[in-house]
């Protein structure tokens, strides 16, 4: 029997309910008012950049590589072929520590469909490492035995030659870039270059010539064209969420002997294993040595510094999300203050680019020996933008725009108006303290669709694709002419300790 | 068991502040379609620390995790302010609560991403949660103030 008793007891406690309830809906109802407010200011969608389309995938591609050292291994990899004994290394990785997931990514990640059909090293041990990798098609470890070896070739024009061989993979010295790129567009074979495009400014004129005459496919290997947070940063400035862009600051921070090109030297790497000549190509004569051959990055007889190397990656990614193109003036300057080891190339640099028709610096500042990390910012009269895998947008306390919307409190200029994470489903205008610390941190991985992936691999997927497909991808020729051009402007103003300029019109460097 | 009416009064106001809580953290759950536990998990310290991060390589089990996460705290929440299945929902909310605390276990030692109040030595508001919900496992009031209390009667 139930009684009044019982009854009131049994329900007592539906009214906290209703206060909860009424609560929930009074703070929700200030934070979705100010939500779709700030939404609506921005006008910035949720969309997340999707995968490129997977049309005539069937066709097989076949690659040719050249040069397979430090970054040729990393391509490699992202093109799906891992030396066994990577393969070998990395399940035992995974066995001790199961958040060592490299060995899972690298089998989760797409199969292109492509094959290696030639490889040219002209260091015998790195030749016949990349056969061995490149026979790996079944990503296996060591136990495993490998046939179906790629033929090496001793010379660079010998595979771009070569009838079995559609496209080439280019990682080698700076100083061979261009001359290979340039033989393997006038053989009609596609090109995927490493950064910096060219070592010369000659050079880069006649690469642009040459790739476009024989129509071939061109990506220059500048994959921060396929970090999510780019691309959301290049939708926001579109949209004018910064106001008027007057500084950009893009900045090198490392502080190893890896990251400052110190890189190892090879047990087996002598005279005999090594073809110096080729090594030499139209660099200055020097003799033999195992110090320029394996650090070449540190001499600018094969390299192209701190500008060739790093600087084309921070002006690519402002190039990408601004389109500023090819600055009017550079001034350089730097010097070699902590690795004092008979390089030629400084250690430090510091650069100032001038686009006074978009009234806009570009600095660019480095240092190989400290690990401050200063991020990219960019910087306008309304906003400004912290850019890294992840971005992060403030409102500007003077801010003309928001003015009304900081005084009315809709907008607190010292948390963020706009956060965008690598794999966030949705887009957040007011981002919590939580998520405000985990973007000072940076994330863990780049997604694409919800899945973590190496940009490297998304960037010669959109290669291989743009070939199938005959068109051009991200970092085509054109974006390559301006990348190398405010290169090789900073590394003249660097050395000869004068600003230069860009005739427009003559498309000319001059003093 | 028999209890005064000013402990029933405390011990009743307790498991609605715990249910508070719980359906406060589910709810904003719901609400935010972009929550996952994937940050919080990727974030584990400790001796399980491993487990709690390997559960993040399958999203099948990820998204299990999420809708366990959500509706879990919104139920636990629900059936602790309403007296409803009252031991089975405090069970369950011992169960999640220690969950986090043993993928994020209490140390100056350990550093994480997500913000804290400063550090503690082993005993944390996670840990204070369970042992309250711990006492008001021994000390039910469902039946007493609740919808248990009819429940039972419909029996």
């Amino acid at each position: 029997m139930i009684s009044r008793r019982d009854l009131i007891k049994s329900l007592a406690t539906i009214p906290v309910l209703g206060a909860f309830a009424y609560g929930v809906f009074k703070t929700r109802r200030v934070v979705q008012n100010k939500q779709y407010i700030l939404l609506n200011e921005l006008n910035l969608d949720s969309a997340i950049p999707e995968l490129y389309s997977d049309a005539n995938k069937d066709q097989k591609i076949r690659i040719g590589l050249l040069g397979y050292g430090i970054r040729g291994r990393q391509l490699m990899r992202a093109a799906g072929f891992a030396h066994p004994l990577w393969i070998d290394e990395h399940i035992n990785a995974a066995r001790e520590n199961p958040r060592d997931t490299r060995y899972q990514d690298f089998l989760d990640q797409e199969d292109l469909n492509i094959e290696i059909t030639g490889i040219c090293d002209i260091f015998d041990v790195h030749a016949t490492e990349a056969m061995e990798a490149a026979a790996n098609e079944s990503k296996s470890g060591s136990a495993v035995k490998q046939d179906n070896f790629p033929k090496r070739y001793k010379t660079y024009i010998e595979l771009i030659q070569a009838p079995d061989i559609d496209a080439v993979i280019i990682a080698t010295p700076d100083h061979w870039h261009a001359p290979m790129a340039i033989e393997a567009a006038k053989h009609g074979k596609h090109v995927y270059c490493e950064k910096p495009m060219t070592w010369t400014v000659e050079k880069t004129y006649e690469l642009r010539k040459v790739v476009k005459e024989n129509n071939i496919v061109f990506q220059l290997g500048h994959q921060g064209r396929q970090t999510e947070s780019y691309i959301k940063a290049k939708e926001a400035i579109k949209k004018g969420v910064l106001g008027k862009i007057n500084l950009v600051e893009v900045c090198t921070n490392r502080n190893d002997p890896n990251g400052a090109w110190v890189y190892p030297i090879h047990e087996k790497a002598s005279p005999e294993t090594i073809d110096w000549k080729q090594f030499i190509g139209q660099a200055p004569y020097h003799e033999f040595s195992l110090e320029r051959f394996f650090r070449w990055r540190c001499w600018w007889d094969y390299s192209t510094g701190l500008t060739g190397d790093l600087l084309t990656h921070e002006y690519d990614a402002i190039n990408q999300i601004m389109g500023i193109g090819i600055p009017e003036s550079v001034v350089a300057s730097g010097g070699i203050y902590f690795y004092k080891d008979g390089r030629t190339v400084p250690d430090v640099q510091n650069t100032i680019m001038e686009f006074p028709d978009q009234d806009l610096t570009l600095l660019y500042s480095a240092s190989l020996s400290s690990n401050r990390n200063r991020g990219k910012v960019i910087m306008g009269h309304d906003g400004n933008m912290e850019l890294g895998q992840q971005l992060v947008i403030y409102a500007d306390s003077a801010s003309t725009r928001f003015k009304e919307y900081i005084e009315n409190g809709v907008i607190d200029p010292n948390n963020p108006i706009y956060s965008y994470f690598p794999g966030q489903k949705h887009f957040d205008a007011i981002t919590s303290p939580t998520e405000k610390y985990f973007a000072g941190r940076g994330l863990l991985y780049s997604y694409r669709d919800g899945k973590r992936v190496d940009t490297t691999h998304l960037h010669i997927r959109e290669w291989i694709q743009s070939i199938r497909l005959n068109k051009q991808p991200s970092c085509d020729i054109d974006q390559g002419f301006e990348e190398a051009i405010s290169a090789h402007m900073a590394t003249k103003a660097l050395r000869e300790g004068k600003r230069v300029y860009w005739d427009y019109a003559k498309e000319q460097i001059v003093s | 068991m028999n209890l005064r009416n000013s402990q029933v009064f405390f011990l009743t106001t307790l498991r609605i502040l715990i249910g508070w809580h719980f359906l406060y953290e589910g709810i904003v759950k719901i609400m935010n379609p972009g929550w996952s536990s994937l940050g919080y998990l990727l974030d584990s310290k400790g001796l399980f620390a491993n487990f709690f991060i390997s559960l993040t390589y399958n999203s099948t089990i990820l998204q299990t995790i999420d809708f366990i996460n959500i509706w879990g705290l919104t139920l636990i929440g629900l059936g602790l302010i309403l007296g409803a299945f009252t031991r089975f929902s405090t069970l369950c909310g011992i169960l999640l609560l220690s969950l986090y605390y043993l993928s994020h276990p209490a140390s100056p030692s350990l550093e994480y991403m997500l913000p804290q109040e400063g550090s503690y030595l082993i005993v944390n508001k996670t840990l204070i949660e369970i042992f309250s919900l711990l006492v008001l496992f021994v000390f039910p009031t469902g039946k007493i103030v609740g919808l248990d209390r009819l429940i039972s009667k419909l029996k």
